[in-house]
């Protein structure tokens, strides 16, 4: 049963968490990529693999952690390890899902997470830097991205600085870099649609919007060409469980979810 | 046959220290034999850390970070270090905030995570007063790995293709077996490495319960090492489960009992962040006029003797309840 409100941010939660299949593994930081495998483990992926960075791996996360270490990422896990071994663990081709994020992405998927600006030395905004991004980006089987807010400020021709490798400059180019093979960004999702890489091109293609949004805001709120897709969908609202499990089980101090 | 370089960043690298000199150094630097290494933190900072080193910490961010250490060497003023930012929140931003710090090898600063950004970090680095060159966290830790095992260099597969790379001084070369592209990281061997613990021995016996992140390899790749723990215990619990000693003692050279040593972080299966005093700390730094962090470096750090006073200052009852949220029981005191 479809929920009768819900945010945006709800929204963008369950569509997430849609995308991981069971029997999978997984590799989050916290906010909403967290919050969708933790969501996803609580309805149709009970056996999802969950791997922190900082070297928990599969906790029984009690509540959302606040921290990508905090003793939540750890709580009741079956191993806890270091940072290496969860990249090693990576390279090696265990995990096959990790969430990224960014203050601004390309049409293949590349992602800046380090700087606003075109000065290195001097720039408008200094941001955290690639933190395990460009390590997940690089190592992963798949990543799946998540933007909060569709824009062309945040989807650009060109970002500022490529922290973390999308699809670089194109078909074979991860591979001409030295990059693991099959790997690369799979998803994106944001607060108006669903969208993935066109196979041949490797350009970021509309696939879904959410309910109440037109192709057309899709294409307004992007800096780049979009492709858009034959059919275009409409992506399913959150259902009642989903949300009484976001407020309720997952983030009931509403760190993500305000009250 | 030489190693073609195809292509390479134009990062800095910080830390001069190569895994050679660092062997010979230790030959004659660092005792074998068990010997008590307790002293208080005062003193350690003063004889193991200098101006112009390169300090690695312990923990993540606001995990399991060595907080007393890291207030004593902005207590002693200590200038121009060089740090690894190797995920460091809270700890490298009360060392910046104290003016400690000229450069930075970064993997992720500068973010609270949650929490927002440092007004402290981005005022520093978005001028160019402190230098950075930037890694990744994976990347950051095979240097750690190769400056642990002491080799020069290690080929990694990430970062490539990316302008990460570029800013790092990372070289693209093709493997000389397989043909396929690496990238090559140059090793690093910190010269001082500060970590808390769960609990060590009088000799440097250290065991971390949870996640050991990072602590394990930069032990193993810096010249010093200073340990403060929850509980100093005898060497015979130690003997009893030695498959738990994370860093053995001959790689230590200081070790501190310090109780709370982590606040505000997080000491896993001991108390939780004091999320109040990380906000309050935030939004002091993210104020125009410097002089508001100056006030309150007085206040928990420069006006205070040492950390016992800083943990009276706070208080037992704050204390206690960080230890109930850490259990996820409600607080009752």
């Amino acid at each position: 049963m479809e929920h009768k409100s819900y945010t945006l941010r709800e929204l963008m939660a369950v569509n997430a968490a849609r995308q991981l299949e069971d029997g999978k593994s997984v590799a989050v930081g916290t906010g909403l990529p967290l919050i969708a495998a933790m969501l996803a483990q609580q309805t149709h992926a009970p056996n999802l693999v969950i791997f922190f960075e900082a070297g928990g791996i599969a906790p029984q996360l009690p509540i959302l952690p606040i921290s990508v270490g905090d003793s939540r990422t750890i709580h009741r896990a079956l191993c806890t390890t270091t940072l290496i071994d969860i990249m090693d663990n990576m390279r090696r081709g265990f995990i096959d899902y990790a969430f990224l994020g960014g203050a601004q992405i390309d049409k293949f998927g590349n992602l800046n997470s380090t700087m606003i600006g075109n000065d290195y030395e001097r720039p408008k905004v200094r941001f955290p830097g690639s933190g395990g991004a460009n390590d997940f980006g690089s190592l992963a089987w798949e990543t799946l991205i998540i933007m909060d807010r569709h824009s062309p400020r945040r989807f650009v021709e060109k970002v500022d600085f490529v922290t973390t490798p999308g699809y670089l400059y194109g078909p074979g180019a991860r591979e001409e870099e030295g990059l693991s093979e099959n790997t690369g960004p799979s998803k994106v999702i944001t607060d108006l649609s669903l969208l993935d890489f066109e196979p041949k091109s490797k350009r970021m293609r509309l696939i879904a919007t959410h309910p109440g949004i037109s192709v057309d805001d899709v294409i307004k709120a992007t800096g780049f060409e979009l492709i858009i897709a034959d059919e275009v969908g409409t992506t399913t609202p959150p259902t009642a469980e989903e949300i009484q499990i976001l407020h309720e089980v997952i983030d009931p101090q509403g760190f993500v979810f305000k009250k | 046959m030489e190693m073609k370089i195809l292509k390479e960043g134009t990062g800095e690298i910080f830390c001069k220290n190569t895994p050679s000199e660092v062997r010979n150094w230790t030959r004659e630097s660092k005792p074998r034999a068990l010997k008590d290494k307790r002293m208080r933190i005062k003193d350690a900072v003063k004889k193991y850390i200098s101006d112009g080193d390169y300090l690695a910490i312990g923990g993540f961010g606001h995990i399991r970070i060595p907080m007393a250490i890291i207030y004593e060497i902005v207590r002693q003023r200590i200038k121009n270090l060089s740090v690894a930012g190797h995920t460091a929140v809270q700890d490298i931003d009360v060392l910046m905030a104290g003016g400690c710090v000229s450069a930075v090898d970064i993997a992720y600063v500068v973010g609270f995570e949650l929490r927002g950004l440092s007004g402290v970090q981005r005022r520093l680095f978005e001028s160019g007063q402190v230098k950075k060159t930037d890694y990744t966290n994976g990347a950051m830790s095979y240097r750690l790995r190769a400056g642990a095992q002491g080799i020069p260099f290690i080929p990694v597969k990430v970062m490539l293709g990316t302008d990460t790379m570029m800013h790092s001084p990372g070289k693209v070369v093709k493997c000389p077996f397989t043909g396929e592209k690496v990238l090559l990281l140059p090793s690093l061997n910190p010269d001082v490495c500060i970590l808390h613990a769960h609990r060590a021995d009088m000799y440097g016996n250290v065991q971390i319960d949870g996640h050991i992140v990072k602590d394990d390899l930069q032990a193993r790749a810096s010249k010093r090492v200073i340990v403060t723990c929850e509980e100093l215990v005898s060497t015979d619990k130690i003997r009893a489960e030695p498959g738990r000693t994370v860093i053995p003692f001959f790689m230590v050279d200081a070790v501190i009992e310090q109780p709370w040593g982590s606040h505000p972080g997080n000491m896993p299966y001991k108390y939780y962040f004091d999320h109040e005093f990380t906000e309050n700390y935030l939004s002091v730094g993210r104020e125009e006029n410097p002089k508001a962090m100056e006030a309150w470096l007085d206040d928990w750090v420069y006006n205070l003797e040492d950390y016992d006073d800083y943990l009276t200052k706070l208080g037992a009852k704050r204390l206690y309840n960080l230890r109930d949220l850490e259990f996820l029981r409600p607080p009752v005191r």
